[in-house]
Order: C-alpha cells, then sequence, then structure tokens
C-alpha cells in the first residue's frame, strides 16, 4: 500500500485559547473518514513531541467523536498565564495552527472514501 | 408558552465591535439579546477604575450601545441580559436608568444581581471555613491576601432568572458565567426546573456557543476561512431555542459571516478541558453528548445534549498584584537582521546583568519569525525585516523602569539598520495574576434588586 506524507491542515482544522497557564487544542477532521486518522496519528507523544519547546508540561487528550474532535491540554505552556505571561501569544490563540503544521505519514487510501 | 425564543449575542468581550448590539435588535426579530463583558482579566481592570474613581468600575460602552437600542427594544419588547455590571452594577444601573430618563423611555424595570463582589468579606468567608486555595497549584491563601485586587463567584443563572421573574427588562450582572446570560431566559421563558440537568446542560452549551461573539458565525475560523463571506459587515450568533432544549444556531439573513456544523465545531472547542465534564454552577454538561446537523443556509441543530448534576461549589476568580512588566521592540532590516537582532539582545542583557537588575524573567522573541509558533517554526534563508521584542517581569518597579531606559540606547550603541522605536520609553505596567479557586454554594448568595422608572 502506498504512503503518503501530509500535514495535518489537509485533513482537520482546530481552535485554541487558554485555560491558566495551560492552552487548549480542539483539533476537527474535515471529514467524517479522517477521523481514524487523527485517533490513531494523534497520540499525546506525538503532541507533546510535537510541541517540544513550547508545551512544558503534561499532554491530555479527549475524545469527541460526535463532533469529529480531539482535544488537547498542554500543560505549562503559557509562560504562567495570560495576564502574566511575556509571550507574543500569551494565551495561546495560535497553537491551533502550530498544532495543524504536523506532518502525518499515513496510507493514501485512508483519505479516500470507501465505496 | 412561547413555542421558541431567539437570544442573540450582543458583544464576545469588552471591546467588541461596537455596532453588534444595534445591529442584532434591528436585523431582524429576535427576544432577548446577551452581552458578555467580562474575561478574568477584565475585573481587576474595572476594580482598579473603581477604586480611582467609586462611581465606575463597569463597562462604559455597555451604557453608550444601550442609550442608541433604548427605544427599539422598548418598541419591539426585546429584553437585555448582561455582566456588564462588572465590579459596581448598581452605578451601572443607575448610568442606564439616567440615560433612559433622558430619552423619555418610560416603564423601564432594570434588575441588578449582587452578591458576587466577596473581596471585602473574603476573611470572614476563611473564617467560616473556606479555604480558596488556588485551584491549579493548590496554594494557600495566605500567600497573596495582601496583594488581591479582586475577588468574584461566578453565579449562575439562578438569580438572572429570578430578575426577569420580578419584570426585568434589563438584567446588569457582576461575575456571571458567560453561559448563565444565554441559559436564564430559556429557564424563564420554558419554566424549565433548574434541577432537570438536560436541559441546564443545553442551555449551557448554546452559552458557550454565543459567548464569544461572532467567533461562532466565521470570526476567527480556522476551516476555510476565506470562505466566509462578507466578514466586513459579519453577523453574530442568534438561538433559536426551543422548550424541548434543541437550540438552532443562526444569524440576521442581512448580515454577513457563517454558520456551519464547522464555524459552531470549532467555537464548542474553545477554552474547554475535559468536554465530558463542562462544569457550570447550573450543571454539568456533557460535551460529547452534543449533536449537530446542518438543517439549512446559516443554520444548525444542536441537540441530544445530556447533563449531570452541580457540584456544591462555586468558582471564584480572584486577581493579585504580582510585580511589574515591560515590553520593549526594535526593528531589525536586512542583511542579516536575525543576527542583528540576536547580536541586540545579547548587548542588552549584558548590560542588565552589569546592572545587577533582578528579573523574575527575560523573554526574547522575533517577531515575524518565531513569536507565534517557536521552535515549530522553520527560519527562512533570507530575512528582509525582523521586531526584536524583548519582555521582563519583576517585583522591583526600579529594575522594570531602568530596562524601559536600556532599549532605546541600542539606536546609536549596538547593530545597523535599526528602526521601529516611536512609542518612547516602555513603562513598567502592573502584572496581575490570576487566582482561581473553589467556594462551598451555602456561603454565599446572590441579592437581585428590581427597580425601574414609570
Amino acid at each position: 500500500m502506498a504512503q503518503i506524507k501530509i500535514r495535518l491542515i489537509e485533513i482537520a482544522h482546530a481552535r485554541s485559547g487558554d485555560k491558566g497557564d495551560a492552552a487548549n487544542v480542539g483539533v476537527i477532521a474535515r471529514r467524517p473518514e479522517y477521523y481514524p486518522i487523527l485517533m490513531k496519528e494523534l497520540t499525546t507523544d506525538r503532541v507533546k513531541r510535537h510541541f517540544e519547546g513550547i508545551c512544558l508540561g503534561e499532554v491530555d487528550r479527549y475524545e469527541l467523536p460526535n463532533l469529529l474532535a480531539l482535544n488537547f491540554i498542554l500543560h505549562n505552556t503559557l509562560g504562567g498565564g495570560g495576564t502574566v505571561s511575556l509571550k507574543n501569544d500569551a494565551q495561546g490563540k495560535t497553537l491551533s495552527s502550530a498544532m495543524l503544521r504536523m506532518e502525518l505519514v499515513i496510507e493514501e487510501e485512508a483519505l479516500s472514501p470507501k465505496p | 408558552m412561547k413555542q421558541f425564543i431567539r437570544i442573540a449575542s450582543g458583544q464576545g468581550f469588552w471591546g467588541d465591535l461596537v455596532d453588534a448590539p444595534y445591529q442584532q435588535v434591528t436585523g431582524g426579530p429576535v427576544d432577548y439579546l446577551v452581552m458578555d463583558y467580562l474575561a478574568e482579566v477584565t475585573m481587576s481592570i474595572l476594580q482598579k477604575q473603581k477604586r480611582k474613581n467609586p462611581s465606575l468600575g463597569y463597562a462604559r460602552d455597555l451604557v453608550t450601545q444601550l442609550e442608541r437600542i433604548l427605544p427599539i427594544l422598548a418598541e419591539k419588547g426585546i429584553k437585555v441580559i448582561t455582566n456588564g455590571g462588572g465590579v459596581n452594577p448598581i452605578a451601572c444601573r443607575d448610568a442606564i436608568l439616567a440615560v433612559a430618563a433622558a430619552h423619555g423611555i418610560r416603564n423601564l424595570k432594570v434588575g441588578v444581581v449582587m452578591g458576587d463582589d466577596i473581596l471585602d468579606r473574603i476573611d470572614q468567608l476563611r473564617e467560616r471555613g473556606a479555604e480558596l486555595r488556588n485551584m491549579e497549584s493548590g496554594d494557600t491563601l495566605a500567600t497573596v491576601r495582601d496583594r488581591l485586587l479582586s475577588a468574584n463567584v461566578y453565579f449562575g443563572a439562578a438569580p438572572i432568572v429570578e430578575a426577569l421573574r420580578q419584570g426585568a427588562d434589563i438584567v446588569i450582572t457582576g461575575r456571571t458565567t458567560d453561559t448563565g446570560l444565554t441559559l436564564a431566559p430559556m429557564i424563564h421563558e420554558f419554566g424549565w426546573s433548574l434541577s432537570d440537568w438536560n436541559k441546564m446542560a443545553a442551555g449551557t452549551v448554546a452559552g458557550h456557543i454565543l459567548e464569544c461573539g461572532a467567533q461562532s458565525t466565521g470570526g476567527n475560523f480556522l476551516g476555510d476561512w476565506k470562505s466566509v463571506p462578507d466578514m466586513a459587515r459579519i453577523g453574530f450568533p442568534i438561538a433559536e431555542a426551543h422548550p424541548d432544549g434543541t437550540v438552532y444556531i443562526t444569524k440576521h439573513e442581512s448580515y454577513g459571516g457563517l454558520v456551519s456544523v464547522a464555524t459552531v465545531s470549532e467555537q464548542l472547542l474553545y477554552e474547554i478541558g475535559d468536554p465530558a465534564m463542562y462544569i457550570t454552577p447550573d450543571c454539568i454538561a456533557d460535551f460529547t453528548s452534543i449533536h449537530l446537523a446542518q438543517e439549512g443556509e446559516n443554520r444548525v441543530r444542536v441537540s441530544g445534549i445530556t447533563g449531570k448534576p452541580a457540584t456544591d461549589s462555586y468558582k471564584v476568580s480572584m486577581s493579585y498584584l504580582d510585580g511589574f512588566s515591560a515590553f520593549g521592540t526594535l526593528t531589525y532590516a536586512w542583511p542579516e537582521a536575525l543576527e542583528k537582532a540576536r547580536a541586540a539582545d545579547a548587548i542588552l542583557r549584558a548590560r542588565l546583568d552589569a546592572l545587577g537588575l533582578e528579573f523574575q524573567e527575560i523573554r526574547t522573541e522575533f517577531v515575524g519569525l518565531n513569536s507565534c509558533h517557536g521552535p515549530l517554526a522553520p527560519i527562512p534563508d533570507e530575512i528582509n525585516e525582523l521586531v526584536l521584542r524583548i519582555g521582563v517581569r519583576s517585583a522591583s518597579y526600579e529594575a522594570v523602569e531602568r530596562f524601559g531606559r536600556e532599549i532605546a540606547p541600542l539606536i546609536l550603541t549596538g547593530p545597523p539598520s535599526v528602526t521601529g522605536f516611536a512609542g518612547g520609553r516602555p513603562k513598567p505596567s502592573e502584572v496581575v495574576a490570576y487566582w482561581p479557586a473553589l467556594l462551598t454554594k451555602s456561603l454565599v448568595e446572590a441579592e437581585v434588586i428590581v427597580e425601574g422608572i414609570g
């Protein structure tokens, strides 16, 4: 089976915000058939590695199959939280698009709808 | 009982689009206008304003926005619910009544929800057993007690429902949950029991979709942002709520924006933790139970929501003074813009070090390169220009002030092709830190006052 490399942004969209010093990143599959790819690829380990140097704490993952979505909590990420942080993006508003930079290697047929 | 009610969102935060409330009440039929003005940091800003002037401490925009729409509200029978009362809801009400009187408005009743501000009662509450530990760090309140700037309980929908029951046309609250503003009219109109957890959760989810204004109608939408029509005239969301808890999210046809499963989904995921445990004073809503369906153009059905009993505590939002900070920026141009900016950063740090100043943190970011995505952002081969942005934080005002005086000299005593120092010396500003805590519900009570002009 042919494998291809894609960026997460091709199969998902996202929104992020702050929860104290933690950031949340919600990731939504653009089509129902992409949701299993998110479920398989976006492990907490993978997301933690992706945000190396940004997320200094643990990563929690929650599943929302009805919304074709996963929600991640990135602990210790915002430099002390919205009002204290010296970061330009003190509330983690752009971490949604940072998540979508992730590169995935997947089976080509996973992208096409099943007959 | 009405077949359904239409609840329109008019503001998503203090500073949101000025004309949105007017557009919501004139663009088509609505029954309620809800306006959210309060973010966590807003409370401490309002508290500071009130300390300087006891007649302030509320969202002044609210008064000017209401002034414009009061005649329309009266004519159409639209009620307003807002947390714009901030830390001084009585002063806010008086300002609104004064404006109404000046415009010859009659038969206006304004309800005020009080009791959320516990700053003056902190020690009394601690004596009665309230620990008010930091929910995140577990630290005891004693560590910041003498630096507290504000302390407010998040009330839910119940006090607003009481104000509506007493005939209020406008309900002003202090720190109420954003979701409670939208849930309250549903409880009031449909006679929902406060312990019908699925209904409480349904109204709470609708409130979460409305609370950030146009963020659910195509604003800040990452899905396919270029497909959002006429963003310059973006319409704010409207929740068409039905007695069984089903809600349709829509907007006025005459305005721009987009209501789709994708835009609503993004808003549902905004600032949430465990989606099965979305905790409010009214209930615990289970976001994993939500069903979304595109019912038509700019019309999304939200249904199937389940809830669980509310907890026995309120969340308390406190803020305290935590030193000072300042930011300075300089722009470096090609060639070697990044190398120059890095050199300038090193020179500045060496000078601060030589002065023996103590900082809790010095943070350097290169705007245009990596200030948003940090180490995830690849460095391009050639950079046309770059903004060096340095922030410092310290318990010492003097250290932060001196940092501000060390920035400008870099222009003549550092690397070349530098500009962008127009704003003057960076001045220290107070750092307000956030202290979330829990408080047993039985220790506080909301007070509802409804008064008006005849």
